[in-house]
């Protein structure tokens, strides 16, 4: 496995070490707004865990992904503000 | 979508330390173990990534028990429901996984307790262990300027690591009196080198009592917060609030199954078995008492799950220890009652609703609440803004429903017609 990984955010690349949270990835590439909520607020993460749903983005087609419990991976096409 | 099954004698959920302790235990008694965890690795949250390289010894010892034994890892798999006893279904992202079992004993750990005040929405505001998580997982941390609040050791300990990952730590704010500190730091350096350790990693770290965060201030994201100390407010510019108050422990899956819920923690007897038979429970779902009480729980509880209840009377003894340090623990970084008065009116206490103070405030109980406004039922289900409402209003959740997480419609179907 090589030592770092290519991903896209927001039509962006970020270079992650492997084995890194798509949640740190996306903050790494200067977003830190990854959704609006119900009225609008910018959100991003808040508990880095899987219990609070604020980190969740459309990766690779799929809405509603938990970024901070999915691994990055070479490829991955990462949409924020669903 | 693909189904798999997987058949074991105990059934283990969560990877944290109380769920390996009680893993190797059943594994070195010659029986067929599985652990199931929703996170990509074991480790749960305090040895998160540690796996290929421990941060201490006794995380080194513990993977390496893990590692010397035949244990069945499900990682990246959630536990949502259990349509008939003796079956949980987890889901993962290639489908679902049924996980049949004889015994099953819950480690489900703990998560941060939140607690709203002005601006705590705003991106760049994350929890104490929720921004150290992300630092774990790739976030470059270096050259930052953060803040680190609420209460608890956790503090501390999120504090050091990021200064170790190179942030610049502006301050500590633990809402604890420096009285109710004073108490703890007896017990707290009669007991662990570690303490010790902290305090020079965190040297030249401003560690603040009675003070706390009044309100966050940013226009997309956190520019600055203002704090308070004996009346005394201020400003502090900061890229991140790494602010958590304390933790309350993940007792969904435990009220799913039907086990009885006392003072806010799963009730267990003496050798950690629910009030269901063959449920056993164990680490901070049990009761909020750091590392050691949760390895020796989980030692016992699996002890106990593989039939060996002499071996794990043989832990008592070091089990009361450990609780003796807990009680302390949790008396010492109870909540001031002034953080109830953090909220504005318009402050949202539901993030996932967007439901204000103001309108909660109206209600008696949370049911009611929910009904009026829907707080409490979107993705997270309570899970942030319960300990928050517990805290404020007094309310406690009175029932857990199915799915406790929201789970694709598919892994529902399957795990009701099979």
């Amino acid at each position: 496995m090589s030592e770092t990984v290519l991903l896209s955010v927001d039509g962006v690349s970020v270079e992650m070490p492997a084995g890194s949270m798509v949640s740190a990835a996306i903050l790494k590439s200067g977003i830190c707004a990854f959704r609006r909520s119900v009225s609008g607020e910018p959100r991003g993460p808040l508990c880095g865990m899987g219990i609070c749903f604020e980190c969740r983005v459309v990766i690779d087609g799929e809405p509603h992904c938990r970024s901070c419990q999915t691994v990055c991976k070479d490829g991955m096409d990462v949409r924020t503000d669903e | 979508m693909s189904n798999t099954h997987h058949a074991c004698d105990v059934l283990v959920v969560g990877a944290g330390p109380a769920g390996l302790a009680a893993a190797w235990r059943v594994a070195t008694s010659g029986l067929r173990v599985s652990v199931v965890d929703d996170n990509p690795a074991a480790g749960g949250q305090i040895w998160r990534g540690e796996q290929a390289k421990p941060s201490s010894a006794e995380a080194q010892t513990w993977f390496e028990r893990i590692r010397s034994v035949h244990i069945q890892m499900i990682n990246g798999a959630r536990v949502f429901q259990q349509p008939e006893a003796g079956m949980l279904p987890a889901e993962t992202s290639e489908g679902v996984c049924e996980l049949k079992y004889q015994c099953l004993v819950l480690a489900t750990g703990a998560r941060e307790r939140f607690l709203p005040f002005s601006g705590w929405t705003l991106p760049n505001v994350m929890g104490a262990g929720g921004l150290q998580a992300l630092v774990k997982t790739g976030l470059p941390i270096e050259g930052k300027r953060v803040v680190v609040a609420g209460s608890g050791p956790l503090l501390l300990a999120v504090a050091a690591y990021l200064r170790g990952r190179g942030a610049e730590v502006l301050l500590i704010a633990e809402q604890a009196s420096s009285l109710q500190l004073a108490r703890f730091g007896i017990g707290l350096f009669s007991k662990s080198s570690q303490a010790f350790a902290l305090k020079q990693q965190l040297k030249g770290v401003p560690y603040r009592s009675g003070c706390w965060v009044l309100a966050a201030h940013g226009d997309e994201k956190l520019e600055r917060v203002t704090l308070v100390r004996g009346g005394k407010r201020w400003e502090v510019a900061c890229d991140y609030l790494a602010c958590g108050f304390h933790l309350v422990p993940n007792l969904d899956l435990a009220e799913l199954l039907g086990c009885e819920v006392d003072r806010g923690r799963v009730k267990v007897d003496e050798y950690q078995q629910t009030t269901v038979p063959q449920i056993y429970s164990a680490g901070e779902a049990t009761g909020i008492g750091g590392l050691e009480l949760s390895l020796v729980k989980g030692e016992i509880a699996g002890l106990a799950a593989a039939g060996k209840r002499d071996e794990a009377r043989k832990l008592f003894p070091i089990l009361e220890k450990h609780r003796k340090f807990a009680d302390l623990l949790n008396r010492t970084f109870a909540l001031r009652d002034e953080l109830k008065h953090l909220p504005a009116p318009e402050t949202i206490v539901c993030r996932c609703e967007d439901v204000t103070f103001e309108r909660l405030r109206v209600h008696t109980s949370w049911r009611a609440a929910k009904l009026q406004t829907r707080c409490g039922m979107g993705p997270c289900q309570g899970r942030v803004c319960g300990g928050a409402v517990e805290f404020l209003f007094g309310w406690r959740a009175e029932s857990v429903r199915p799915p406790a997480l929201p789970v694709r419609v598919e892994s529902l179907i399957r795990g009701e017609t099979e």
